[in-house]
């Protein structure tokens, strides 16, 4: 582009070069995220329909309307995964964010020079690949190898923790060590950007630290603690990578365990890629319904709250 | 920054934290009992983050036959180099070029992600035009789509376009990142002032080279930490080259490190390999972890304060 008046920048409105910005991004973000789920929701009403006796005729890719959903919801293991992670949803995601606030609360409370190295400490996990720190866990779960099961056998106790009834906390476990850490550090964060004035009021008034936590500190990271609590309501729903490398040493976990593992063996091992978009769509539909609920919640109770 | 108050002055366990560590008289502090059940508990969780890691940096030093017959948590006939060696020449030096795959995808992934992030936030908070809301609207429902069950739909989409089992299968969909562009703006808005731009408007400057040379020098800090957090999702992911690749030259660590666990019922020294493998891919991010940590936190500030 060459321009023949090159002293006349105002005239050359540049607002209009936003539109160069933001395309690249913008093209890549239709392509590789919005367009999969219209392709999913469009492979999601198709079927294959084989014609002539037993079946055995030419396979025929036909639509199918929405059979694929109404058969999905008819599969009770399916249902009973939705069931599950639900379950682990909701004793994890508490779980993990009530240690994430006392850590970050806690650090709070100490020297800078050992809150540092503390922080660092506990956020580590989530550098850590979730398949990698489950392959970790899983050689601390066997008995055999796990020095955990030595100890506790020493003991006198026989743990089992992939079998049939901890299995699913077992997993719960993993993802709290992976993500505790992360979320702590969102917390620190909200912390580090409270005023100082406000904690000086606070002595002033005799408060003491147990009162300062709970009478600024938690009420003021609470936007922290409702992002944190949105990002693990998305990730529960979605638990896949860790149930699918367990379960080669834990046979409690089934091909149904989780919907996203249901949905993957349907592509892979049914060869029902149809089914898989479906049951795809389906869970895509569930965790943001889960995710808009649970902040419209917090956002009428703060509003009736004012 | 607030000045350094008068905190030092605190009978209780009042030190909050403020830009310089002030350091109050250690002598009747160092004893109460709650510093003690403070620390003790902070030390606690910190023995449980740190447990797999220990654990993992024992085994990756012993033979795969006394991984079973001693103790998982103390050394046993230490033959680190060995392993590590085996590791790398197994099956042709397939590691070595895992490790590489892991960190093409996520190198070339996270800069371009950033760079694109870069530019959209930039423009979302520093133009003025029609729809510029509904663009931003638009870019933040992809931070709440759940991106496994993306993956799927993706490899459908990829399959039908030939995509799948080459490299752009998964650096194509990893140089998205909403929340890079969320990030983006919120430090674009506070850290680019407007009289700057007008200034080099006024010199005559294009808006490309204002945006190369100046904008990308002031978001730095945001840029480093869509950096980080992309290169780690990158990094981390395991789905998405699950479903995409099927040549096992062309697999990231994750993956990689995956097949030789379930292989290992088979080929039991793969057990020993997949130990080691994992302490070779852990060892760095751990480091870069604890140096970068400061760059973290900023981030982290900058994307929740506005919440």
């Amino acid at each position: 582009m060459t321009t023949p008046l090159k002293r006349a920048p105002r005239k050359s409105r540049p607002d209009r070069k936003a539109w160069t910005f933001l395309a690249p991004f913008l093209a890549v973000y239709l392509f590789a995220m919005i367009l999969p789920i219209f392709y999913a929701i469009y492979q999601s009403m198709l079927k294959v329909e084989r014609s002539g006796p037993l079946g055995l005729g030419e396979p025929k890719v036909v639509f199918a309307g929405f059979e694929n959903y109404s058969v999905a919801l008819q599969q009770t293991t399916f249902i009973e995964s939705f069931g599950r992670v639900l379950l682990f949803g909701i004793v994890q995601v508490p779980v993990m964010l009530l240690l994430a606030l006392t850590l970050a609360l806690l650090l709070d409370q100490v020297s800078n020079r050992w809150a540092g190295l503390m922080r660092a400490t506990y956020f580590l996990p989530y550098g850590i690949p979730g398949v990698i720190a489950t392959i970790l866990w899983g050689f601390l779960y066997v008995p055999g190898v796990s020095p955990i099961n030595d100890v506790l056998g020493d003991m006198g106790f026989q743990p089992d923790f992939l079998g049939y009834d901890n299995v699913l906390w077992s997993i719960a476990n993993i993802v709290i060590w992976e993500f505790a850490g992360y979320n702590m550090l969102i917390i620190v964060a909200q912390l580090k950007s409270i005023p100082q004035e406000l904690y000086e009021a606070a002595k002033i008034d005799g408060a003491g630290p147990w009162q300062t936590a709970f009478r600024i500190k938690i009420p003021l990271v609470r936007p922290a603690l409702v992002l944190t609590c949105v990002f693990s309501i998305i990730g529960t729903m979605q638990l896949f990578a860790e149930p699918l490398v367990l379960r080669k040493i834990a046979p409690a976990v089934t091909n149904d365990f989780t919907p996203n593992l249901s949905a993957y063996f349907d592509a892979f091992a049914n060869a029902n890629v149809y089914m898989a978009a479906a049951k795809s769509v389906i869970l895509a539909v569930v965790a943001m319904v889960l995710s808009f609920g649970f902040l419209s919640l917090v956002n009428r109770k703060q509003r009736s709250e004012r | 920054m607030s000045a350094t108050t008068t905190t030092t002055s605190t009978t209780g366990e009042q030190t909050t934290p403020p830009a310089k560590p002030v350091r109050t008289a250690k002598g009747p502090r160092a004893l109460r009992p709650g510093r003690i059940v403070l620390v003790a508990v902070l030390t606690v969780a910190a023995l449980y983050f740190l447990l797999p890691v220990y654990w993992l940096v024992i085994a990756a030093t012993k033979s795969n036959a006394s991984l079973y017959s001693s103790f998982g948590l103390w050394f046993d006939a230490p033959q680190l180099l060995h392993n590590l060696g085996k590791v790398f020449s197994y099956d042709n030096h397939v590691y070595l070029q895992w490790a590489l795959n892991s960190l093409l995808y996520a190198g070339v992934g996270a800069v371009l992600a950033t760079l694109l992030s870069a530019a959209a936030g930039f423009a979302l908070a520093k133009y003025r035009f029609a729809g510029r809301e509904a663009v931003f609207k638009f870019v933040l429902a992809g931070v709440l789509l759940p991106s496994t069950a993306l993956a799927l739909p993706l490899y459908l989409m990829f399959s039908k376009l030939g995509l799948t089992n080459t490299y752009w299968a998964v650096l194509i969909p990893s140089v998205v990142s909403p929340f890079g562009v969320y990030l983006c703006r919120i430090y674009a808005e506070s850290a680019v002032p407007d009289t700057v731009l007008e200034a080099a408007r006024v010199d005559g400057a294009r808006e490309e080279r204002i945006f190369f040379t100046l904008v990308l020098r002031m978001m730095t800090p945001a840029l480093v930490t869509v950096f980080l957090f992309q290169f780690v999702h990158i990094w981390n992911n395991y789905f998405l080259p699950l479903v995409m690749l099927s040549d096992d030259r062309k697999y990231p660590i994750t993956l990689g490190l995956v097949t030789w666990k379930e292989a290992s019922d088979r080929v039991p020294e793969l057990t020993q390999y997949t130990i080691g493998g994992a302490f070779v891919s852990v060892i760095p991010l751990a480091i870069a972890m604890l140096v970068l940590q400061r760059y973290w936190r900023t981030g982290l500030t900058e994307g929740s304060v506005k919440e």
